[in-house]
């Protein structure tokens, strides 16, 4: 495989997509599977070949198209409608209106913020691929940063374009990825392992399902440039058993890219090869811990051991691994293709680029963006998320799931990057937004986050594993209303002991959402303590439950 | 007939063991190889017995213990036969403040079983999951293996009672 063979692909499939006057691009990801949408699919080839205007229009499945709560969704090229909730029955009306008016029925307003106000760089191919052909990734540049990579420059060269774009994990922990990756090149061993963090844990995020399902080869990509620039010929994607169809597509691009020999070895006629595995995960949320998951490749149990070493140095059968989340691969094809100051152009002075967000809750626009680093909670939620359902009144939005915190409304214009979301006591984590109204009980909330560690929790360490039975405990006897004042004094101190004690992220960031619901929300904890109500009429006590 | 029917399974029997020794095969029957190879047992038995526990272990050479202390350790296993049909409940933070608890009391006061368990006539487990990364759609529940999005209790109700009325 060489250039020109690449641009060749591209030429061919652009042509091809170039002869169809109009394209419906229906979305394909899992929450539109989920309402219909394969079935969806077929009916429009159907419907098409039945008029005979299979030269006119093609209907085809594409990635996420961002707003799951209004599935099954569909876009139409060239004219950029997006209809929501689509059936089958409205099918012969919308090839009606391909040449005309778009139907307003089923349209989406075109100046919806929840479009208007992205900014996309790893969703840039979202909606308009089909993630099952890898030809549709060619013609859209796909590969050429791995070719760019590999012919023009030497590791060192593609490191320094990291480090300039002040690219930072997206996992949730922000370390910067440049400095990572350096570490790893720098370290010694003959062989070097790459592996992919697909363990997507946290409750209430679905950024790396969506990436995986919607634009897999830009995962792949990442990876493979990642490979060159450490020095690592063979590399694993650890990927939750949970989400079949992210690894079906996942197996399927893997294969595609090893046949054009894109994967594998000699890629692009270099000395450089790169083998990638899947291994499966099997529902421990500590895997997502970067020495737990290693330890689950090996085949065993997911316990975290202390650091250091690092990974970076002693990882995967002791040799020096890079560990980076499935967000973070996505955005080094972009990086190596448009530059490190392109990139650096968006977000804040410390946290560059975007961040993907998985908006979930009580929130009238659930689902999928991606917005440049620094917009303001309030726009999020309440511009691009559209604001809460009727009725309601926004209490918290919850970043960073077990491990992160509740934010306020008196603090929702803060621009979200790293920093600010850790002075507020929460975290960016991995990208999941739950939004929450006064129809939620933030102790009830604070329990059920301890709850999920408690059963998550390893068992290895003592604070962990005892910290999270003893904080459920009172948290329980609280909410049931049996709580005094000096429970409220003890979960404190155990917060305290657990974050400062606990052997890794797991132990040391539970306690985040019970100190920041005890902090922004201390008179709901006093009511269920001193009066036994819920304010929110969730728990079962005497008054208010339900 | 009769020796139709006995056959049967045992060919059936040998096919699912052959999906196994594949797995291991293709891990060149290394140790680590373990967690891939418990996921092709659940995949093709629907569960992960001890006999089966002891085949892997003998075949890969880690003791049994580690096979028992991993086919324990991640929720993912199942060391219980399920019944005919699976209802999997997502309780993930967005399920949970969309309302999945409502559900979950729901199908406990009209089937009686707690997930985790299956009905005594073994027509349906109850389980739950921790989060299946379809929030957009909260509360989210799936009917052996299809996820339904946007659930309430009596779209549950009424999935659940068309499995107990066609008596399949």
């Amino acid at each position: 495989m060489v250039l020109e063979e690449l641009h060749e692909i591209a030429k061919i499939e652009n042509e091809r997509q170039g002869q169809f006057e109009h394209t419906i691009n229906i979305c394909v990801a899992a929450g539109c599977l989920s309402c219909g949408s394969q079935e969806l699919l077929d009916s429009f080839k159907r419907e098409i070949e039945k008029r005979g205007l299979e030269k006119w229009c093609n209907a085809k499945g594409v990635g996420c198209l961002g707003l799951c709560t209004a599935g099954p969704l569909i876009s139409v090229e060239p004219s950029g409608v997006i209809y929501k909730a689509v059936t089958v029955a409205d099918i012969p009306e919308i090839i009606d209106s391909l040449s005309g008016e778009p139907l307003k029925r089923l349209a989406c307003p075109s100046e919806m913020s929840f479009f208007k106000r992205q900014q996309k760089i790893v969703l840039e191919n979202f909606g308009r691929l089909d993630p099952e052909r890898i030809e549709e990734y060619i013609a859209r540049g796909g590969y050429e940063a791995l070719f760019n990579a590999l012919r023009d420059m030497t590791p060192s060269s593609v490191i320094d374009s990291i480090v300039k774009s002040g690219l930072r994990g997206r996992g949730g922990g922000g370390y910067p990825t440049g400095l990572k990756w350096t570490t790893v090149m720098k370290a010694s061993g003959t062989q070097k392992y790459v592996i992919c963090n697909a363990d997507e844990g946290d409750p209430g995020a679905f950024m790396d399902r969506s990436v995986l399902e919607s634009d897999p080869h830009r995962v792949l990509e990442g990876m493979a440039i990642a490979g060159y620039a450490v020095g690592a010929d063979k590399a694993f994607i650890y990927v939750r058993a949970e989400y079949p169809l992210a690894i079906k597509r996942l197996k399927k691009a893997i294969a595609q890219a090893e046949q054009l020999g894109v994967l594998g070895r000699g890629i692009f006629n270099t000395t450089f090869n790169f083998e990638i595995k899947i291994r499966l995960g099997a529902g421990a949320f500590v895997c997502g811990e970067e020495t737990a998951l290693i330890a689950s490749i090996e085949g065993s149990r997911g316990n975290p051991r202390p650091r250091p070493p690092y990974p970076a140095e002693h990882g995967l059968w002791g040799c020096p691994t890079l560990i980076n989340n499935v967000e973070t691969f996505a955005n080094v094809p972009a990086i190596i293709r448009n530059g490190s100051s392109w990139f650096s152009s968006f977000g804040t002075e410390k946290s560059k680029g975007t961040k993907v967000f998985a908006l979930a809750g009580r929130i009238n626009n659930t689902g999928l963006i991606e917005v440049a680093m620094g917009t303001t909670l309030r726009d999020i939620v309440f511009d691009i998320g559209g604001g809460i359902p009727e009725g309601s009144k926004f209490k918290a939005v919850q970043t960073g799931g077990p491990s992160g915190g509740c934010i306020t409304e008196e603090h929702l214009d803060i621009p979200v990057d790293y920093d600010s979301l850790t002075k507020l006591g929460s975290i960016m984590g991995s990208g999941g937004m739950i939004v929450m109204d006064n129809t939620s009980c933030m102790v009830d909330v604070a329990k059920f986050f301890v709850d999920f560690c408690m059963t998550e929790s390893c068992g290895k360490c003592v604070p962990c594993r005892d910290g999270s039975a003893q904080m459920y405990h009172l948290l329980n006897k609280i909410t049931k209303g049996q709580g005094r004042m000096e429970d409220i004094h003890m979960l404190e101190r155990l917060c305290d002991l657990v974050k400062n004690t606990s052997l890794c992220g797991l132990g040391m960031t539970m306690p985040n959402p019970v100190m920041s619901t005890m902090h922004y929300f201390r008179d709901e904890y006093l009511a269920h303590v001193h009066d036994k109500t819920c304010p929110a009429g969730v728990c079962n006590m005497k008054r208010g439950g339900h | 007939m009769m020796t139709q029917e006995e056959t049967q399974p045992k060919r059936q029997e040998d096919r699912r063991l052959r999906i196994v020794d594949r797995t291991m095969r293709m891990h060149g029957n290394e140790p680590h190889a373990l967690i891939e190879t418990l996921h092709a047992i659940q995949e093709s038995y629907g569960f992960i017995d001890l006999d089966m526990m002891r085949y892997v272990s003998e075949r890969l050479g880690v003791p049994l213990s580690k096979v028992y202390g991993v086919a324990t350790f991640y929720h993912f296993f199942t060391l219980k036969p399920q019944g005919e049909h699976t209802c999997v409940i997502c309780t993930g933070t967005a399920c949970y403040i969309g309302g999945a608890k409502a559900i979950l009391d729901e199908i406990g006061r009209q089937y009686k079983i707690s997930p985790g368990e299956t009905t005594k006539d073994n027509k349906l487990s109850l389980l739950t999951a921790r989060c299946l990364g379809a929030c957009g759609l909260a509360p989210a529940v799936v009917y052996d293996g299809t996820v339904a999005g946007k659930q309430t209790p009596e779209s549950v109700n009424k999935t659940l009672g068309r499995w107990f009325k066609n008596g399949s």
